[in-house]
């Protein structure tokens, strides 16, 4: 048992993670719009945003540290809310479509103001967020109450001054890119040309140009001419982090595809296809679910890339088609336990993966609001918990450990003890820090490791 | 070889389990959700083929000719006219519907479950009666008194199925095998023509046949238990493999819940392969009724058209 896990950072020192935050209800009695739908850090880990299933996004500002506790670092507070997606209605196929946020990805930041896109199944936003600290006063025309001064009355001419005034943070849609989608958008990426962005849905993949809402660019397209052939969809996609014109996008089959948009205007061959064959002793009625990658996230270096199906992390060097160079299994106690799985629908839950800003550690959640960090150097993982009972501030998180046969030990739980309603889809990794966002069902952790 | 030993589940109730799956997918929020779907037709693909090799090799056994012939005996004393068509409300073209340029089987996967139109055996109803129709919606849907859920098709003047034994024949019949959620048998009934007749009957029947199990639930758990009893009622048809299926997809659009549990031959073909199937159905015909013992299988041998 380890009871943390280290970070490269030079040093051997390992990480012990400690509780930090948690924001959200208390209460058991979760509503359904309040379910956290995807986490995100921006780029300087300022700022994370969350969004749920009732369309809200809510993002989180980190203080400025507090250099009288030095022992910890600031925290996350609420720095802005808005309803980014209503649900709507499809007259025309009868289809309601629904309001939860798929994905939010913050674009790189360029001025004053912050912006993000969020989708939920259908449409694409482009929100600004700003900040207004100051206001002009002192208008000739207009009162402070902004009733209007007759002209007549003015005798003497004054010129407008910003005051300060209490911060308001303002969010504001900027663009909306529509009707692009037949299907369920799954995925979001903005290219590292910090010009267009793609997205994804299950058979096709579009590029736009961020400030272009009328038009996008087909450049997957997997529909086959006659649908009763489909044997895939595209589960995720990403651009890669430094080349702009490579993107990846993983499939229900298990496959991964890197794509060169140099090399056609139509993407739908691939340049690399990334490819672990079966192995046939494990074969079973659900191989095809269990195979399917929720997740596929490029390493900050470019160079790696992770992929996540239902049991399993898997790391793949770009430049070895045949096999990832890394396997980690999350929670392989579950593999005798599929059938119920597949019954109670937890087979096709959509877990996430995200790398730490060195690329030495990977994390992804599990059921009973477990999570898991794998370090790629030191070989070493560590299961922790996301509870109301290990949040007290700065609470260094014990290692849990799921017992798989019937010989439980001492703080061990045993697979048919887990709670599969408590699961962990959505995780984010500061990009620089040990800091970490998990969210439970309606709840949002946050953990830093522990500074001495 | 799928490893059939996990979990002490068989192939049938996870056959059942994922025709609920996705019976329910047509009414949750957000539309029916494309990935799960695919990824529920590969389950009921790979429990169709542990079941299908589970049933030849049972009747690899009973290799006796007499025997199966008994069987094909009482098979033809049933009235191969009791069965029962699926006929779906016409409101319209489903494409015109939904406005979506795809084929008829992903346009009937759209369909509000409203349209769907549950399929009686006439195994258990008198041949000239109108039956009474069986709902595929839950409880709370199947109380409603609105008729239009419940068409029922008089199975009057169809044609009697020279098919039965004449593999040239099948080769053109357009066959759908249905099974019925309420009586938990599985029949074969001609397509296309049946379905021709049971709209012009139709509107006569509708009004007066009232569904006697109206509030009665469907009980998935069941009916695929039971299919173990079908080689003793199913008539002596041909089960039909993906080709009649395909010959007839224009009709799709304008049939059937057989589109709801019309199973597999139309949905997904990549999935199956039809060659095998076929291949694997003359290997064992011998000297025996292959067609007879094949249509047994034919509830198991199609996959959930959703989309």
């Amino acid at each position: 048992n380890c009871s943390g896990v280290a970070v490269d950072n030079g040093g051997s020192n390992d990480v012990q993670w400690c509780f930090s935050q948690v924001k959200g209800a208390i209460d058991d009695d979760v509503a359904e719009a309040d379910i956290i739908s995807t986490v995100e850090f921006n780029h300087s880990g300022e700022l994370l945003a969350t969004g749920d299933k009732g369309g809200r996004v809510v993002i989180f500002q980190q203080e400025i540290e507090n250099k009288s506790q030095p022992q910890c670092r600031s925290e996350y507070n609420v720095y802005s809310t808005f309803q980014s997606h209503e649900p709507e209605f499809d007259y025309l196929k009868s289809l309601e479509i629904e309001e939860k946020i798929n994905k939010i990805r913050w674009l790189p930041q360029k001025n004053a103001a912050q912006f993000l896109l969020s989708t939920n199944d259908k449409t694409i936003k482009l929100w600004k967020i700003s900040e207004r600290d100051k206001r002009p006063e002192g208008y000739n025309l207009k009162e402070e109450d902004g009733r209007y001064i007759d002209p007549n009355t003015v005798t003497a001419l004054r010129v407008p001054v910003f005051r300060p005034m209490d911060l308001m943070v303002e969010a504001s849609p900027r663009r909306v890119f529509a009707n692009a989608h037949t299907y369920h958008i799954n995925s979001i990426s903005i290219n590292s040309d910090h010009e267009t962005y793609l997205s994804a849905d299950d058979l096709r993949i579009n590029l736009w140009h961020q400030e272009i809402t009328d038009r996008s660019f087909n450049i997957v397209d997997i529909k086959p001419a006659n649908m009763e052939e489909l044997t895939e969809v595209i589960t995720a996609a990403e651009f890669h982090p430094h080349q702009c014109n490579t993107f990846v996008y993983s499939s229900s089959k298990g496959t991964i595809r890197l794509c060169d948009m140099r090399a056609s205007a139509l993407c739908d061959t691939h340049s690399k296809l990334f490819e672990e064959p079966e192995d046939p002793s494990n074969r079973s009625f659900f191989s095809e679910i269990i195979s399917s990658i929720s997740d596929v996230k490029f390493s900050h270096n470019g160079r790696y890339m992770m992929t996540r199906d239902y049991l399993s992390v898997k790391i793949w060097d770009l430049n070895m088609e045949s096999r990832p160079v890394e396997t980690y299994q999350v929670h392989e106690y579950l593999r005798n336990k599929l059938c119920s799985l597949y019954e109670n629908d937890c087979i096709f839950d959509k877990f996430e993966c995200c790398w730490n800003g060195n690329d030495s550690v990977v994390m992804t959640g599990s059921y009973n609001n477990f999570f898991r960090m794998f370090d790629r150097g030191q070989r070493r993982d560590v299961t922790l918990e996301a509870s109301r009972e290990g949040s007290k501030p700065q609470q260094v998180l014990k290692p849990r450990k799921v017992c798989a046969d019937g010989k439980r030990k001492k703080d061990e739980i045993s697979v048919d003890s887990l709670d599969f309603n408590k699961k962990i889809l959505h995780t984010a990794w500061h990009p620089q820090d040990n800091v970490i966002a998990v969210a439970t069902t309606n709840n949002l952790y946050i953990f830093q490791d522990k500074v001495n | 070889m799928i490893n059939t030993t996990e979990c002490a589940v068989d192939a049938q109730s996870l056959i059942s389990i994922s025709l609920r799956k996705i019976h329910n997918s047509r009414t949750q929020r957000g539309g029916i959700k494309l990935h799960k779907n695919l990824l529920v037709s590969y389950v009921l693909r790979n429990a169709r083929q542990v079941y299908m090799n589970e049933k030849y090799a049972e009747i690899y056994r009973m290799q006796q000719y007499e025997e199966v012939m008994t069987v094909c005996n009482e098979i033809q004393e049933l009235n191969p006219l009791d069965l029962a068509e699926d006929c779906e409300e016409q409101r319209g073209d489903c494409c015109g519907n939904g406005g979506v340029s795809e084929p008829a089987s992903l346009c009937c996967a759209l369909l509000p479950v409203s349209q769907l139109v549950a399929v009686q055996s006439a195994h258990m109803q008198p041949p000239s009666a109108c039956s009474a129709p069986l709902s595929l919606q839950s409880d709370e849907v199947c109380k409603e008194t609105e008729p239009s859920f419940y068409q029922s098709c008089c199975a009057e003047a169809y044609p009697v199925s020279n098919c039965e034994f004449s593999p040239v024949n099948n080769l053109h019949c357009n066959k759908t095998t249905v099974l019925d959620l309420d009586t938990h048998v599985v029949t074969t009934v001609e397509n296309g023509y049946l379905h021709q007749d049971c709209c012009a009957s139709l509107q006569q029947c509708c009004q007066g046949a009232q569904y006697s199990g109206k509030k009665r639930k469907v009980d998935f758990e069941y009916y695929i238990s039971d299919i173990e009893e079908v080689p003793d009622f199913t008539p002596c048809k041909r089960a039909k493999f993906e080709d009649c299926s395909y010959a007839n997809s224009e009709h799709l659009d304008t049939s059937n819940i057989s589109n709801l549990i019309s199973i597999f031959g139309s949905g997904f073909s990549g999935l199956v392969s039809r060659q095998a199937d076929i291949e694997q159905a003359l290997a064992l015909n011998g000297q025996f009724c292959s067609k007879q013992a094949l249509s047994s299988l034919g509830a198991m041998t199609r996959a959930i058209v959703a989309f």
